[in-house]
């Protein structure tokens, strides 16, 4: 049986590890690749990291990262933030990223997806999605530009189609919960799982262990992403992993 | 000791290069055959299709050169895509034939379970290995150590030989052969070379042999 991943995030800016609380305000919390290795010999199941470089030059460090953790690590990761065409996602892909995540460029062309699904297999491609509650819609609405803009996509129907197109895991984010560390957003989690038949991570608001068992508990959800709770040493992957096991939650 | 990666054109080999370097072999990567006569043992990667991956092997003569190491009884380990191609056919976007080392067919995951519910294609994750053989390369592994392996796959070996497979996992219902062992061949249908601790383990203790297999000669 597949057990549950317990995902590590690194925001990655400039080549420098980086942590927004609701997208604003960053901290600096040290070098990619060795968080990252730390991250692998401490247990985490898979890593992501999200590019938010504004340079070019930055963009370019983000080649070396991917380079040297794929040198480094022996756990699969994703690379995400920047990523706007095929050529993008070749990059990364070559230098050594299992996956690539996709999320305001996907919105802004849906058809990259099916580009990406058809060059590197589906099971390359992740759709990111930040969804927010909407009192006026009644669902989660789909925001790009990292959470600045809204779409008319509804979570749910976002997720669907990206699946349609081709792929192969959604990241999802709830961007009420995000840096609130009051857990993660159970029923988007669980709406958006159980509409698509691909993996669905759950990211935004894990603030203890607890936290994982929850969403693991309460919706089917295959996997759980979190960045400050981890790098700020709140908790760690180790002992997410003993609260699970011990509550007979499956992990590796 | 001499590791030639067969380069035909699929997939990433950074990343296998990079766990094969760190166990100190010599990588060769490569489609030359002349090169890869002069290796003590090789590496099948391959991430794609299986249609165009047989299509590319058959190109560079390379079918015909991994078919005829039966003979020269120099270890061969196929990964993933790696893996299916050994098998006698596959029926990834049409009937593909494959080398026919293993006894077996690649099929997809079915769609639904048992259960009628909808399976979640591809088989992506940390999936424990339980072992029903032990080859000769693999002794001193111990009941208690933690066998999870890193799988990514929509299609996987069907109607195989007990005899041939090592260890599986169970995935929707499915026998899912995850490693698979003939005579000088060998197949992991996970990525050692993301598999953590254990991969690294099995991955070590398959070089290890191809180094006692070369100082025996």
């Amino acid at each position: 049986m597949l057990t549950k991943r317990i995902i590590p995030c690194l925001d990655v800016k400039e080549g420098r590890v980086v942590k927004g609380v609701q997208f604003v305000s960053l901290r600096d919390a040290g070098d990619p690749v060795e968080l990252a290795k730390f991250y692998d010999e401490h247990g985490a199941d898979e890593l992501v990291f999200l590019d938010i470089s504004a340079s070019h030059e930055g963009k370019e460090t983000m080649v070396d990262v991917v380079r040297q953790s794929a040198a480094e690590l022996a756990i699969p990761f994703t690379v995400g933030g920047g990523i706007r065409t095929l050529e993008d996602m070749k990059k990364m892909l070559r230098a050594g990223a299992d996956k690539v995540s996709v999320n305001t460029s996907a919105i802004e062309r849906p058809e990259l997806i099916t580009e990406g699904a058809a060059f590197f297999g589906s099971q390359c491609i992740v759709v990111a999605i930040d969804a927010k509650w909407s009192e006026t819609d009644d669902t989660w609405m789909v925001y790009t530009h990292g959470g600045r803009r809204v779409t008319k996509w509804t979570a749910v129907k976002w997720a669907q189609e990206a699946t349609r197109l081709g792929a192969g895991e959604i990241l999802l984010t709830s961007m009420n919960q995000d840096g609130e560390k009051s857990g993660f957003d159970i029923a988007l989690t669980k709406a958006v799982r159980e509409a698509v038949s691909v993996p669905v991570i759950a990211s935004g608001g894990a603030g203890n262990a607890q936290h994982f068992y929850d969403v693991f508990t309460q919706t089917d959800v295959d996997a759980a992403l979190a960045a400050s709770i981890f790098h700020y040493k709140e908790t760690s992957v180790k002992e997410v992993k003993s609260v699970l096991r011990e509550k007979g939650v499956s992990v590796r | 000791m001499k590791i030639g990666v067969i380069d035909y054109g699929m997939g990433n080999l950074y990343s296998v290069e990079q766990a094969l370097l760190r166990l100190e072999c010599e990588v060769f990567i490569t489609a030359d055959i002349n090169t890869l006569d002069q290796m003590d043992g090789y590496l099948l990667p391959g991430v794609g299709a299986y249609p165009d991956a047989m299509n590319k092997l058959s190109e560079f003569g390379l079918d015909d050169y991994i078919k005829d190491l039966a003979k020269t009884n120099k270890p061969l380990l196929g990964i993933c895509l790696g893996m299916q191609l050994l098998y006698e056919d596959s029926k990834e976007n049409g009937l593909t034939k494959g080398l026919g080392i293993f006894k077996g067919n690649i099929q997809k995951f079915d769609a639904l379970d048992s259960q009628q519910h909808q399976v979640r294609i591809p088989h992506m994750g940390w999936n424990p290995l339980s072992f029903a053989h032990q080859p000769e390369w693999l002794n001193g592994l111990e009941k208690e150590d933690s066998t999870h392996v890193y799988f990514v796959h929509s299609y996987l070996a069907q109607n195989t030989r007990q005899n041939e497979v090592v260890a599986s996992s169970t995935y929707a219902g499915h026998f899912v052969p995850g490693l698979v062992q003939k005579d000088n061949f060998t197949g992991m249908q996970f990525h050692p070379e993301k598999s953590g601790p254990f991969g690294k383990y099995l991955l070590a203790k398959w070089v290890q042999q191809v180094q006692e297999r070369r100082d025996r000669l």
